[in-house]
């Protein structure tokens, strides 16, 4: 029945008109997932049971005239989120004995849409990373070439997605963890603004920047799982209490006079220039459509990485040091004392990188050393928001590549941090400043595909996915799927 | 700047991180690289410049402060490796 090949929208119209059953769905994904992720590992728990029965209520609930805006679709969540009564690991060694006692906001909402939960994907450790390689449960293929990496740190549900095996999965996006593996598995990766999707129940990362969205195939998807995920919650502190556009309803508006920003740095040597090409031409089919271009400019978007990489370690710093070995989590055995307990849990329960990124944290942050990287960090945090806030003056979204290069082989990078950090030099701009931000897929080279990144300023995520949507109208690269996969 | 390994140990010790010998030879290298690529912020002129303290203009809300949690003590325990009576246990922390 291709079922699998299905976008969100098309399976609701197939279970409206009775063409096929939520059951029906959920046992053909499943089967897939059973026949296919030996190739990805893109799953740390597939949860099939509880899914059939999800499916089965969905049914009934249709049946009775109570569908939801997600009746009956099957999803996957990144193992960040906390699933009561399910696994959550997030791909630490640290959790992989952590049954969560509790529900994420998101996942209760998207539980309450009447959606159907295939299970969690697999990710970099607590998010720290940009291939999937530091992931506990070990790396996730791509899907488009099985030595490649699918990018991280949601690695997991991007080749979920790109391998059909659902239309849509949850992710987060700390630096570019949901917008760099859409771009190197073709599938579109929209983060949402800072506080318009609650964290909580998300395992924190770096609480300032972390944000929960998605990755699908379609923008029109997007917006219909985002116009679930998205709202007001008093258990977020930094949630923010602003009304959910109707988003599926705005998409199809016209982007006629759209004015759009080219960041000059954006083209420089640093991006592969095959990849420049194609976001050109995708930047060329917006144009087409009515928008217009102008250079804009950011000084400081430079030192966005560096930047980056002091407050985000420094935040996580502070957010792991919850994993004590007494509440919750691994726990050495045989300590001496309290003291050795807590060094032997962390030491044998987190690993590499997510160690370096914690001594990272805490040595911006030790006496002596928090002006010069703390403090300034966040001063050219402020630099580079004020030089957005000037640019979004003038453009209503700023265009460009998603990555330097697309999709890099396992391994390629992983002996050097800073050679993997530049991957995402081109995302981190819209997590330090807060803005929304999408990748759509816009090409191949060397049959790899590439993303067109667009960020718009601060709520104006139905100008994405309506730009995102208005592109996909016009090319068809979104509907090529991976040799073996299709 | 690079880091020594007294450094890195000391580091280690205020993360709360066991590292075995390989760890700290490996950590004085990367963190030494990850450290000089920060440093290049040093460049940049932010004198008079506020710190970003939240990406949006927004004051921290407040609440009622009222019980709204019901008590879960026991499910939440379920995931400690060792509780007795409703109290986590630790390693002898007073002789």
């Amino acid at each position: 029945m291709g079922l699998h090949t299905k976008s969100m929208s098309e399976l609701t119209a197939g279970l409206e008109g009775g063409e096929f059953t939520s059951v029906e769905v959920t046992q053909s994904l499943l089967d897939r997932i059973a026949a296919h992720d030996s190739k990805l590992n893109a799953m740390i728990t597939v949860t099939g049971e509880a899914a059939l029965a999800a499916a089965a209520r969905a049914d009934a609930d249709r049946a009775g005239g109570n569908a939801g805006a997600l009746n009956g679709l099957p999803v996957i969540h990144k193992d960040i989120f906390c699933t009561r009564g399910v696994k959550t690991s997030c791909g630490s060694k640290m959790l992989d004995n952590f049954v969560s006692p509790y529900d994420a906001t998101i996942v209760e909402r998207i539980a309450a849409a009447g959606a159907v939960v295939l299970g969690k994907s697999n990710m970099d450790e607590f998010a720290m990373g940009s291939s999937n390689e530091t992931s506990f449960y070990g790396p996730v293929h791509n899907p488009w070439d099985l030595d490649c990496s699918p990018g991280g740190s949601s690695g997991g549900s991007a080749a979920s997605v790109a391998a059909r095996f659902v239309p849509a999965a949850t992710a987060t996006d700390t630096g570019g963890s949901i917008r760099q593996p859409a771009a190197l598995t073709n599938t579109v990766g929209l983060k949402p603004t800072y506080g318009r999707v609650s964290r909580y129940g998300m395992i924190a990362f770096a609480s300032s920047l972390d944000q929960a969205g998605t990755i699908t195939r379609t923008a029109e998807d997007a917006a219909r799982v985002l116009g679930v995920m998205a709202g007001f919650d008093e258990r977020d502190s930094t949630s923010i209490d602003t009304p959910v556009p109707d988003y599926r309803g705005e998409i199809g508006d016209a982007i006629k006079g759209l004015r759009i920003g080219i960041v000059r740095q954006h083209f420089d040597e640093g991006l592969d220039a095959e990849c420049g090409i194609k976001v050109k031409d995708a930047i060329a089919v917006l144009e087409s459509l009515g928008a217009t271009t102008v250079e804009v400019d950011l000084p400081n978007i430079d030192l966005s990485v560096p930047t980056y990489y002091v407050v985000a370690p420094a935040e996580c710093s502070s957010n792991l040091s919850r994993f004590d070995g007494v509440r919750f989590g691994h726990r050495a055995d045989n300590a001496e004392d309290l003291f050795d307990l807590y060094c032997r849990s962390r030491g044998e329960g987190f690993g590499d990188e997510v160690k370096r990124r914690i001594m990272t944290g805490t040595y911006v942050l030790s006496a002596g050393y928090y002006d010069a990287y703390y403090l300034k960090a966040q001063q050219v945090r402020q630099l580079i928001a004020d030089d957005f806030r000037k640019a979004f003056a003038d453009v209503d979204v700023i265009a460009g590549p998603t990555t330097p290069t697309p999709a890099f082989k396992l391994g390629d990078k992983v002996d050097d941090p800073i050679t993997m950090y530049l991957n995402d030099i081109y995302t981190i701009g819209a997590n330090l400043a807060g803005l929304p931000a999408i990748s759509v897929p816009c090409g191949f080279v060397n049959d790899l595909p590439v993303g067109l990144h667009l960020v718009g300023t601060h709520f104006a995520e139905s100008t994405l996915l309506r730009c995102a949507h208005q592109y996909q109208q016009q090319t068809d690269w979104h509907t090529a799927s991976p040799e073996g996969f299709s | 700047m690079s880091l020594d390994k007294d450094q890195v140990q000391q580091i280690a010790t205020l993360a709360r991180l066991k590292l075995s010998d390989d760890e700290y030879a490996e950590s004085v290298k990367k963190l030494s690289k990850i450290v000089d690529f920060v440093d290049q912020l040093s460049q940049a002129d932010t004198s008079d410049v506020v710190p970003m303290a939240h990406p949006l203009d927004v004051a921290q809300r407040l609440r009622p402060d009222t019980v709204t949690e019901p008590d879960e003590r026991d499910r939440y325990q379920e995931n400690a490796a060792s509780v007795t009576d409703g109290l986590y246990l630790v390693p002898k922390v007073i002789e």
